[in-house]
This record gives C-alpha cells, structure tokens and sequence, in this order.
C-alpha cells in the first residue's frame, strides 16, 4: 500500500540519515533535470489529465512556472498523483519537491508536519452540493442528512464544526479518493456532496446529469489553497514562493504570454525590473535574470492561468471573485519586485 | 572398580543451555547474547535519530496526539462517540469496526465455505458443478471488485429512504441501510436476561454431560428438545408470566432520514458479504482437500456400519479432516481479516480509514500511526492464530495423533 511505503520511506529517511542534511532542492532538482511535483489525482481545472494523458489545471500550471522559471522548459515536470492522506508524507519524504494539490493552508499545517505554504493560488471555501429534486435551498435545511465526504481533508473537521453549531444531526461517509465519493453520491448513498466549492464545480462536470445537481449558497469556511514546500530549505521556498507572486504581478503590469518579449523591450523602470532588462533579482533567487519572461511564456500571467482553468475561458466558468487582483476587488496581492 | 552413577548436571542451566544455545552449548550463547545486544543498538540508534530528525525538520513527533481533539464524525461506532473525543477514542472506534467486521465475516465465510465443500463433493451431479462454479469464479476475481461490486450492486438495487421498502411497517430497508427498532429494557430485564444466561449454562452442561455419556459409554441421550425448551421455552414462559421487558423504539422517517431505531450501514453489508464469498470460496477448497486427505476407507467403514451419508461425515470424516483443515484455514482467517482493510474504497469506517487515513492527515505523524495500526493488525493476527493453534492442538490430541 503507497501510504505504507510512504511512512516506512519517511521512517527510514528520518531514522537512517545521519544528520537531516542541509537540503538543496534546487541543486537537486538541477541534478536530476526534473521538477517532482505533487498533483491531485484528477480534478478538473486543478490538476487532471486530458485525454492524451497531459496535465493539465491551475495547481499544474504552478509547477510548469517553476519548471519554466528554472530549465525554461515548462514540459520539465514529472507529475505525481497524491490522494489527499498521502500528499503530506510523500512531501516529507522527499518523493516531490513541491505539493501542488489544492491544499488548504492551516496553522496546524504550517507548523506541525515540517512543511510551509509558499502562497494562496486559489481562495476557496467549503460548500454543498444537492440533487435539486431534494428541493433544499440552504445548507440550515439538511438536518438528519447523509453527507459523501473525502477522507483525510479539512472538509471533514469543517462538516462536524458546521453541523454541531447549527444543532443539526448528519451522517457521514467518508472515501479514500475523489472519484469514489462522487460515485457514491451519484449511485445515492448520501444526499449532499461535500468539499471545496471550487470542487463542486469541477466534480459537477464529472456527473452523468449535470443540471440535475445545484450547489448551494452557504460557503461554510476559509479554504485558501496553496503550493507546499519543505521545511529547512529558505532559497527553494523563496522559488516557489516568488514564482506565483511574479504570475500575480505580471497580471497587475499587463504582461501576457503573448506580449511579454515586445513589453520586455519597453523603458518603463518598473517593467524593466520585473522582466530582468535591470537589476538581478533572479540571480539573487539562484535563477536566471529572465525568470519573470521564463515563467510568463511558460504558463502566462495569473489572470490567464485562471481563465484557462477554472474561469471564464474554462467548462467550469468560476468567476474571479475574491481571485481577482486586490485593486480590482478581490484578495490577490503581490509584494513588489524592487 | 564399581560403576558409581555420575552426578546429573543441575537441571535448569542444562536446560537454559540446550534452549538457548543448542547444539554450541555456552559458546553460541555468548554470540546469540552479543547478536541481540548489537540488534537492540542499532534499533535504538535509529528511533533516537528519527525522533532528532523530525525534532530539526519540525514533524510533530510522539504519541502525545493521542489525547488532541479528533473534530471528525464516524458513521458507525460500537461505543458512544462523538466529534470532541480524542483521538484514541478514534482508534478503538476503527478497532471495533474491524473487528466486528472481520468476526462476522469470518463465521459467515466458515458457514459458506463448509457448505460448498460439502456441495463439491457431493454425488449429486448438479450440486457439485454449482459449487465448481462458484469457486471458480469468485476466487478468481480480485476482492476489491468484488467489494465495490457488491456495493454498489446493493446501493443501486434500494431506493432512496423516502421510498424505503417497508418490512411489516416496523423494519425498514433503503440505500441508508437496514434500520430495525431497538430494544429498550423496561422493568424485570435484569431478571429476564438472568433467566437467558441460566437457560444458556443449563444447555452447556447438558451437552457436556451427553458427550461423557457418549465417549464412556457409548449411550447416545437426545439433548435437543431439553436444549430448545431451555433456550427458548424458559425465556417465553417468563415473559407470559412477568410481561415483556423490554419495549421497542421504532424507527420513523424524519426529514432525509430515520431517526429511532438502530441502523445497520450498507458499507458494512457490502463488505461482509464480499469478504465472507470471497473467503469461502478458498475455505470451501481447503475443506474439499481435508476431506479427500480422509482415506475413502473411513467413509465405506461408516456406511457399512449402517450411518448415514451425514452422519458418517459429521463423526467419522470431518473430525479427521480438521487436523489437515485447521492450518490453512487460520491462514484465510488472517487474510480476511487483513482484507477487511480494503473498507475505505467503500467508505467503511474500519481502523485504516478513520485512523491511518483521517487521523493520519489531521495530525501529519505518519510514522508513529501506521507503526500502531501495523501492531494492532500484528496483534490480531497473532491472536487468531494463537486461537487456532489451540484448537489444531486439541483436535490433534483427541485423534491421538
């Protein structure tokens, strides 16, 4: 069983090194001419495979960042697929360099399983989908409902939290993957689907009917999702962490995939920083001074990245809401590159 | 010169050394001591690296977890539970869950796999090519499938609980389970259970007291109508005299689902039955191959003292068969037993799921959760077959083999 070997991984890793080496991801990574990099096993507009088994989503278009950012080759990626109980060891272990896998950030996260958030790629929020012939219009209407939910997720916490402040009885079954929770509501065993909204929608494509299925209104909780790294390694977590804040603001400077070499060439100070014409801001990062360009050609800025995958240009259609840009509403903010 | 009888070696150090160092005598003990000593060295060097290690990359470590807040609900739990109890709690809920779904699955698959057997080998054409078929197909199918199989055939074939099939208006079957009234004591239960374990004890000694009487002096006392009326009769009799002692909460349909009454989940259903058919299907091999490890000349013996097909096999064959049996099927036991952590696929809350999986993600200490749930399935195992030793050791002993 993988979730075995990736204790026993773990335990030996931690039993049989002599000392926990200084790590050195990025020399690693260099070395093997790979980025590892930990993916769901298949939710649509995150992190999914299409039909000629090329990944595909927005958790997927952060690794092709990083991979463009250091071999300036997007397709130097090797995926893994996590299930949401195993994704934390193998990143403990070693077995990916990076967890993109629409992971919730949370203190008892970020502090007890010697890994770090680098971000928030998503932010998100727990909710519930129905079959509209159970006729239910809010979450306060399912007292004594049979609720589908993912094992090994913040989902199930949020679900008794939710229910117990509302004085209100559930069942709960709960599925090692993805797929067989949704089967299982599908075939009826529980009235309610429940996850992350963004989820929701992603999983509602996967439904034989899916107009027959509505999500309800209530967002019963903070869900932001973001990449994690290992602890101890401060030049490997600042890669990670400035490739979606140069995603980010490439959307703010209006630098698109398409555009980037032509705005490269332009005077503006700012741009110039930012696209590596000035200063060295890469170098100091152990990249290149193109890093921005790298990672902008690769996957395109923010706002195309979202559109691609989950927003308007996507089958899922998600508005940008709180993912919008901080000065056009919404939550996404980037330190500045100076 | 007269033969003086040597003086015997004290008796415990000659034993503590053939024990322990066999045929190299104090030698091999000092190396056997010495192996151990460096074995236990480098066990202990690895657990205080591992716990140095995880301290400097900052893995939480150790079992104080054990006593946090779980925050997660369980949809079936033998002992009261709820969202803010430990995580220990947790762990002997998931114990419980597949304990109970490995014993029952296990009496299930016995039951099953003798009666196959049975059919295999029977002289009735028919009989024996339903059983060639069922093992053939089941055993060769792998389980998980089967499990999913049966899950989702049994959720597929019941409606939802608002058009549950009603059993008598009291019992009542839909895709949330089986959902029964629950018995609740009233006045004279306590009397009432004591007069059901006399009946019990009575029916124990009874059965002891005819197998003497058989074994001694081949006097065959019929014991089944005094069992009967002692098992069910007595009960009856109290309760016409002292009136029912316990009422009924009856199940009612409430908004999504029952409330009242006790529920028996689907996920349980569909495991059990695709653990105990699958089983049986090798059970029913192992027995087949006891039987025929009877020589035939115990069966023609049978029959030619005048016992029947049935009850030649009962006291002759079978009894015979066992001592081959017993090994084997302690390894399907066990394997039952280790199969049964397949729940999560269908979402039975058994010790993987809600402990080396929800736990195991909440708290982030996989070493020292999958390290306790390798130890209980260990333990269980080791149990079983402990169980099961004792049984081959008595079997063997009454055969005088």
């Amino acid at each position: 069983m993988k979730r075995v070997i990736l204790a026993l991984t773990l335990a030996l890793a931690a039993g049989l090194t002599a000392q926990a080496a200084e790590a050195q991801t990025l020399k690693t990574v260099k070395d093997r001419g790979m980025l590892s990099c930990g993916v769901s096993q298949g939710l649509p507009g995150f992190s999914s495979p299409d039909d000629k088994g090329n990944w595909t989503g927005l958790d997927v278009d952060v690794c092709r960042a990083i991979a463009g950012a250091i071999f300036n080759d997007p397709t130097k990626v090797k995926y893994v697929p996590l299930s949401a109980k195993d994704r934390f060891t193998a990143l403990q272990s070693g077995e990916v360099d990076v967890l993109s896998r629409n992971t919730t950030w949370t203190i008892s996260r970020d502090t007890s399983l010697g890994a770090n958030f680098t971000g928030v790629t998503y932010y998100d929020g727990q909710g519930f989908m129905v079959k509209k012939s159970l006729k239910v219009n809010s979450a306060l209407e399912l007292n004594s409902a049979s609720v589908c939910v993912q094992t090994g997720t913040t989902t199930e916490q949020n679900l008794a939290d939710y229910f117990k402040a509302n004085n209100m009885k559930y069942e709960v079954i709960a599925f090692g993957t993805n797929d067989e929770t949704v089967k299982a509501y599908e075939a009826g065993r529980c009235d309610v689907f429940t996850t992350d909204q963004s989820g929701l929608y992603a999983n509602r494509l996967k439904l034989a009917n899916p107009g027959d299925h509505m999500v309800l209104p209530e967002i019963i909780s903070k869900e932001p999702l973001g990449p994690m790294v290992r602890h101890g390694d401060d030049q490997w977590f600042d890669i990670v962490k400035w490739t979606l804040f140069a995603m980010i603001t490439a959307e703010e400077l209006g630098v698109t995939a398409k555009n980037v070499d032509e705005k490269a060439k332009q005077e503006n100070p700012e741009l110039k920083r930012v696209l590596g014409t000035d200063g060295n801001f890469g170098e100091q990062l152990g990249l290149s001074k193109d890093w921005v360009v790298r990672i902008v050609k690769a996957v395109g800025n923010y706002g195309e990245v979202f559109d691609r995958n989950v927003g308007a240009g996507s089958p899922l259609g998600i508005n940008r809401g709180l993912n919008n840009l901080w000065n056009k509403g919404g939550l996404q903010y980037a330190p500045p590159i100076r | 010169m007269s033969i003086e009888a040597r003086k015997p070696p004290p008796q415990i150090a000659l034993k503590i050394r053939r024990v322990l160092g066999g045929k190299t005598g104090w030698n091999g003990i000092a190396v056997q001591f010495a192996f151990a000593a460096v074995l236990g060295w480098i066990a202990y060097e690895i657990v205080s690296n591992a716990r140095a290690n995880l301290e400097n990359q900052h893995i939480a470590a150790g079992f104080g977890f054990l006593a946090n807040n779980a925050g997660f609900d369980v949809n079936q739990t033998l002992i009261s539970y709820t969202g803010s109890d430990t995580f220990l709690r947790v762990f002997l809920v998931g114990l419980l869950n597949t304990l109970v779904v490995s014993v029952v699955g296990i009496v299930f698959a016995t039951v099953i796999g003798f009666i196959v057997a049975l059919c295999r080998l029977s002289p009735n054409w028919l009989l024996a090519r339903i059983g060639e078929i069922y093992v053939e197909i089941i055993r060769n199918l792998p389980v998980l499938f089967q499990i999913l199989f049966w899950y989702l055939a049994v959720l597929a074939a019941l409606p939802n609980p608002r058009q549950s099939i009603s059993l008598l208006g009291i019992a009542f079957v839909s895709n949330r389970g089986l959902v029964i009234p629950r018995p609740i004591g009233e006045s004279g239960f306590e009397a009432f259970l004591v007069v059901l374990a006399l009946g019990i004890v009575a029916s124990v000694v009874l059965r002891i007291h005819a197998r003497r009487a058989l074994f001694q002096r081949g006097q065959m006392i019929r014991i089944w109508p005094y069992v009967l009326g002692l098992l069910f009769g007595l009960p009856l009799v109290t309760i016409l005299v002292a009136g029912l002692p316990f009422s009924f909460e009856l199940p009612q349909l409430k908004g999504f689902n029952f409330a009242g009454g006790s529920r028996i989940i689907p996920e349980f259903v569909a495991l059990t039955l695709a653990l105990s058919t699958y089983t049986a299907a090798f059970i029913a091999e192992i027995v087949r191959a006891g039987i025929l490890s009877v020589h035939s000349g115990q069966m023609e013996a049978g029959s030619s003292l005048g016992l029947s097909r049935g009850t030649t096999l009962r006291l002759v064959v079978v009894p015979q068969a066992m001592r081959v049996i017993v090994p084997p099927l302690t390894n399907q036991y066990l394997n039952l037993t280790k199969n049964s952590s397949l729940a999560v696929a269908i979402g039975y809350p058994d010790l993987v799921s809600v402990f080396a999986g929800t736990s195991l993600s909440q708290t982030g200490q996989a070493i020292e959760i999958i390290a306790m749930t390798m130890g209980v399935y260990l333990l269980i195992s080791l149990i079983t077959s402990a169980v099961m030793s004792v049984y081959g050791w008595r079997i063997s002993r009454s055969l005088g083999a």
